[in-house]
């Protein structure tokens, strides 16, 4: 009789190990596919590239030719235009979502901090493709007619402010992208500077620091590896932005010195060419599309370090 | 005077950063108020009911296209949600140490990938082989996008379930896959929900995956044919010529903010605590 009831107690137990291991097993299968995925991205980008790298090999990175009709491909100018944007993209974004930052962070009242911080979140949240809609329909007028001209007559003697003013070009698009990178620096720069310890502040302004002088002597410099990681993640997403950029960067496949001048990124190249291609340009499109990627790559995983690396040390030192 | 100096530097850096947040917040509101200005203008009755008319000609309304994104984000989120569901529970219930980490890093390089590289992902996938652009190549591109943060959001808030919660059902003799299914994931539901519909809304606003899979089209699509979305719509009409097509992506684009604004807001009421956008 006992062992009867024991044997059964046996029997649920090694039914529910069961279910167990069905439960691991299965759930184990859909965390492999979000690695089949990568695995499946990287396979075909590499092998639907084949035809364009067998074809320009190493060359293509530096070649700045662009013509479909011979086939001839570079891949230089999107290049130097997805840097160049990012870049000046991040000239204006850098300093206002730090000072942004800064001031959400040390200065506002917690409540009103919150608020705004979520406000400037929503903007992350926005398609790219109504940056798109409003920078074609509403800035580009206003570059052409009013910003370019201005630059024109006071920075003219720069060659990056020279040529005439379409309103499409490289400055056009930065601005957007400045505006679509600064909410990541601002809220991820928030967080890392509201980890540093309260007693930093508090050393300071005992030693007669001014409040700014706290801010920006110690409590930056405790939280630059988050400011660069946020920075870094700002970046990532202005490399690889496609739809604002296509809409306004003017798509054409030229390196030019002055930033007013039209021209093109690795990104907005696929967007405007990829449905039409064919042959050895759509090789070339998917190869612009691996160096792409691995861009991002790099960018995003420095990014996910310097964030890791403030975020474990601010909570080490409560 | 060196005093007095130091107050100045203070006073003035320190107004420059409330100035920054300013222009930063005001940003939303000068975004927010050209789309509600212009769109409202232009959004009508048969925005929502008729078809695009041919090209040049006056009125018509976008209704395939609303109906086009909805077909697609519907199938994207069947594929999606259940993948990432379920690989988000693995990451926060099964976590063997090194499979688990290898997955998350990888969810989180997918999420940060530019989504048009997803869409040559879509393409060489499902249009190619089937030799011609469907809703259902639209709705495999945004489902690998969808993915990536349904798993880092359920596994966000799975792990946010007291471990007194899984203790006590274990106590009770209950197995581990009962405990999840009964004890944690009802417990992390309300944030894994908000998770769910913030990733949704995302990827309904997404429109460089669709440019070269769902594609576009000026009548009714279907999961096996060309199929017009919002955000498609919006960019072709937007970089066209014509005054009367630029009413219409206006108010395209308030409609999609509205959505965007409408998951947003409600997300965050739904959590008291405050959840971050999910981050590219």
């Amino acid at each position: 009789m006992a062992s009867t009831a024991a044997a059964q107690r046996l029997n649920t137990k090694s039914a529910a190990q069961t279910g167990d291991t069905i439960a691991r097993l299965v759930a184990l299968i859909f965390a492999a596919l979000v690695l089949l995925i990568v695995v499946i991205l990287v396979f075909k980008l590499w092998t639907d590239s084949a035809a364009a790298r067998h074809k320009f090999g190493w060359g293509f990175l530096s070649s700045t030719v662009w013509n479909p009709v011979t086939e001839e491909f570079g891949a230089l100018p999107f290049i130097y235009g997805t840097v160049i944007t990012s870049l000046v993209a991040l000239i204006i974004s850098i300093p206002l979502g730090v000072g942004a930052a800064i001031f959400l962070s040390e200065l506002a009242p917690a409540g009103l901090s919150n608020a705004l911080t979520f406000m400037v979140e929503l903007l992350a949240a926005f398609p790219s493709v109504i940056y798109g809609l409003l920078a074609l329909l509403a800035l580009v007028p206003l570059m052409r007619s009013y910003v370019e001209p201005f630059l024109k007559t006071t920075l003219g003697f720069l060659p990056f402010f020279r040529g005439p003013a379409f309103g499409l070009g490289y400055l056009t698009a930065a601005v957007v992208l400045a505006i679509m990178t600064f909410p990541f620096i601002i809220s991820v720069s928030r967080e890392s500077l509201l980890a540093v310890p309260r007693e930093q502040r508090e050393a300071a302004l005992a030693l007669g620091a001014t409040k700014w002088e706290t801010t920006w002597d110690i409590v930056v410099p405790y939280a630059k590896l988050g400011i660069y990681g946020s920075v870094f993640l700002g970046l990532a997403r202005a490399l690889g932005e496609t739809m604002a950029v296509t809409m306004v960067i003017g798509n054409s496949p030229e390196i030019r010195a002055s930033l007013l001048a039209p021209g093109n990124t690795i990104a907005s190249v696929i967007a405007a060419e990829f449905g039409e291609a064919t042959g050895v340009h759509v090789a070339t499109l998917i190869e612009l599309g691996l160096v792409l990627f691995c861009l991002t790559i790099i960018i995003n995983a420095m990014a996910r370090l310097l964030i890791l690396a403030t975020t474990s040390k601010g909570s080490k030192r409560p | 005077m060196r005093l007095r100096w130091r107050k100045f530097v203070n006073a003035l850096m320190l107004s420059s950063s409330g100035l920054c947040a300013v222009i930063a917040v005001s940003a939303l509101f000068v975004i927010l108020a050209f789309l509600l200005f212009n769109g409202g203008k232009s959004l009508d009755w048969s925005f929502f009911t008729q078809l695009p008319k041919a090209t040049g000609e006056e009125g018509g309304g976008l209704a395939n296209a609303i109906v086009g994104s909805l077909q697609i984000v519907a199938i994207a989120s069947l594929i999606g949600i259940p993948i990432g569901f379920i690989a988000g529970v693995y990451l926060s219930e099964f976590d063997d140490k090194n499979f688990a980490s290898v997955v998350r890093y990888t969810a989180d390089l997918l999420n940060g990938i530019p989504s048009i590289i997803v869409g040559i992902l879509a393409w060489g996938l499902v249009v190619l082989p089937m030799r011609h652009f469907s809703a259902l190549a639209g709705s495999v591109a945004l489902a690998v996008m969808l993915i990536p943060i349904v798993t880092r959001q359920t596994e966000q808030f799975l792990r946010e379930v007291p471990m007194s919660l899984r203790e006590g059902s274990l106590a009770l003799g209950a197995s581990k896959w009962k405990m999840i299914a009964t004890v944690v994931v009802p417990a992390g539901s309300k944030g894994v929900l908000t998770g769910m519909i913030l990733g949704v809304a995302r990827i309904a606003g997404e429109s460089a995956p669709l440019l070269f899979t769902a594609f576009n089209n000026q009548f009714w699509g279907g999961i096996n044919e060309p199929t017009a979305s919002l955000p498609v719509m919006i960019y072709y009409r937007a970089i066209s010529p014509y005054d009367d097509w630029h009413r219409q992506a206006w108010a395209a684009g308030l409609v999609l903010i509205t959505l965007v604004l409408v998951a947003n807001i409600a997300a965050r009421l739904v959590l008291a605590r405050g959840v971050s956008v999910p981050r590219g």
